[in-house]
């Protein structure tokens, strides 16, 4: 460890891990720093992404994905189907990820890089001069240290305090976030093709239940739901409720618990010589709590402009909004309409979500995304959706925009 | 007066620390540490996905 780099990310999830890689890559000396001593474990995640997007940014590998599914099945809280496949077109939609050997091989990636990669190492301040941030304190293995920086990038997850620490509020309100438990079972009764879906305010109050295949009669089934619906230990008793009726015969081998952010996106994500990427910045989606791939995007975008305002020697606010605009314009526009989804969802009686899908029986649905589902509920249901309108007032072409991925 | 930690039920995921309005909570590498600037407001332990916060008497 050098008492100087040009860029210190702060945690090695898949955010950090891109913004690092990114940022060595554009010839900047990086550290990436991860508080845990095993980068990727805990789990914290349902391990869902979306292959296509995946691909963009690292060769897809065996040995981190758990198994490749065809699409979603959605139950109704009467059980109704709504089936979301490409198994017509032969496209495999997504990925399980085996999140512990995937998060490691993306610190690798930004170590081949050229990004130094601390462990044990966690982040207990940020060194501020007149108004700029410059560095960070750091604790590793008990003794402290501070270390300088140009720019400084807070991808520390949902427990974030960087951000806080350079004065942006990133505190979630209850109910914008979503407290989740999950196992990993091992059952004979698994769908391995598909992941599925239950909704529901008995299974899951201003939530849903997931079930995603890991292979082998494995699958993560977990539940998420919305924090003010919480109570003490509310999720977990939830989940094995359901895991009770469901897989009455299953083991469960893992227990995963974890916060998700569902505020959409926040007001600021940069300060002076600052960027906030991934849940840090709150950036997953507020429907299907999906974050990984929209962390490792930012982190991608986030790399890019550290190496820009370094080489136009201005790291401030005003030159760090090239990252602002440049998320916002894309996965920001993708996370409000999500939560004008969400908050039309979470006001749903199970009735109405009863039909909703019964709306959707015979329509022949190949989209896989939020945005194609959304749109054909839309379309069959217009007076209990009339809220959503506006997600598609601004949208030309609405049948090629369906097609957009922004699921998971 | 303060929020404690049963470690035996913590699953350390962190979710308290995102929601506490005081930022007493953090996360370390297997355990939550409480500072003095808790004002038990209990909004940790009502999210807390396995129960295992509490306000002690």
């Amino acid at each position: 460890m050098k008492d100087r780099y040009d860029v210190i990310v702060v945690g090695a999830g898949p955010g950090g891990s891109m913004t690092a890689r990114t940022a060595a890559l554009e010839g900047l000396d990086v550290l990436l720093i991860e508080k845990r001593q095993q980068i990727g474990d805990p789990v914290r995640c349902a391990e869902g992404v979306n292959k296509e997007y995946l691909k963009e940014y690292i060769k897809p590998d065996p040995a981190w994905i758990s198994a490749e599914v065809k699409g979603s099945k959605i139950y109704s809280p009467d059980g109704t189907l709504v089936e979301m496949s490409e198994e017509l077109s032969g496209a495999e939609v997504g990925y399980v990820l085996e999140r512990k050997v995937f998060d490691r091989a993306l610190a690798r990636e930004a170590a081949l890089a050229g990004a130094e990669v601390m462990i044990k190492t966690r982040a207990t301040g940020l060194l501020i001069e007149d108004g700029f941030v410059k560095g960070i304190q750091a604790e590793h293995m008990g003794n402290q240290y501070t270390i300088k920086a140009d720019i400084v990038i807070g991808a520390d997850g949902v427990e974030s305090k960087v951000g806080r620490w350079a004065g942006i509020d990133t505190t979630l309100k209850p109910r914008d976030m979503c407290t989740c438990a999950q196992y990993v079972i091992t059952d004979f009764t698994i769908d391995p093709d598909f992941c599925e879906f239950f909704l529901g305010n008995k299974i899951a109050p201003v939530g849903y239940v997931w079930v995603f295949p890991k292979g082998s009669n494995l699958a993560n089934v977990g539940i998420g739901i919305t924090g003010h619906m919480s109570g003490k230990g509310k999720a977990l008793e939830l989940l094995d409720e359901f895991i009770h009726k469901r897989f009455p015969d299953c083991r469960k081998i893992e227990l995963i618990v974890g916060g998700v952010p569902v505020c959409g996106s926040i007001d600021r994500t940069v300060a002076n010589g600052l960027m906030l990427v991934g849940d840090a910045a709150r950036q997953s989606d507020p429907v299907t709590g999906g974050g990984i791939f929209n962390a490792m995007w930012a982190g991608d975008i986030a790399g890019k402009v550290a190496a820009n305002a370094i080489r136009r020697s201005d790291v401030s606010a005003e030159s760090l909004q090239e990252y602002e605009k440049a998320w916002r314009a894309e996965l920001g526009r993708d996370l409000n309409m999500s939560l004008v989804v969400k908050e039309r969802f979470t006001r749903m009686t199970d009735d109405e979500l009863n039909t909703l899908a019964h709306s959707l029986e015979g329509v022949d649905l190949r989209s896989t995304t939020l945005i194609g589902l959304v749109w054909a509920l839309f379309k069959a249901n217009k007076k209990l959706l009339w809220d959503l309108r506006s997600i598609f007032s601004g949208i030309k072409d609405i049948e090629s925009e369906v097609k957009r991925e922004v699921y998971l | 007066m303060a929020v404690i930690v049963d470690r035996f039920k913590c699953g350390y995921c962190g979710a308290c620390v995102s929601v506490c309005p005081t930022g007493a909570l953090e996360l370390m590498e297997t355990w939550i540490e409480v500072d003095d600037s808790c004002n038990n407001c209990r909004i940790c332990v009502k999210i807390c996905p396995v129960g295992a916060l509490e306000v002690s008497k």
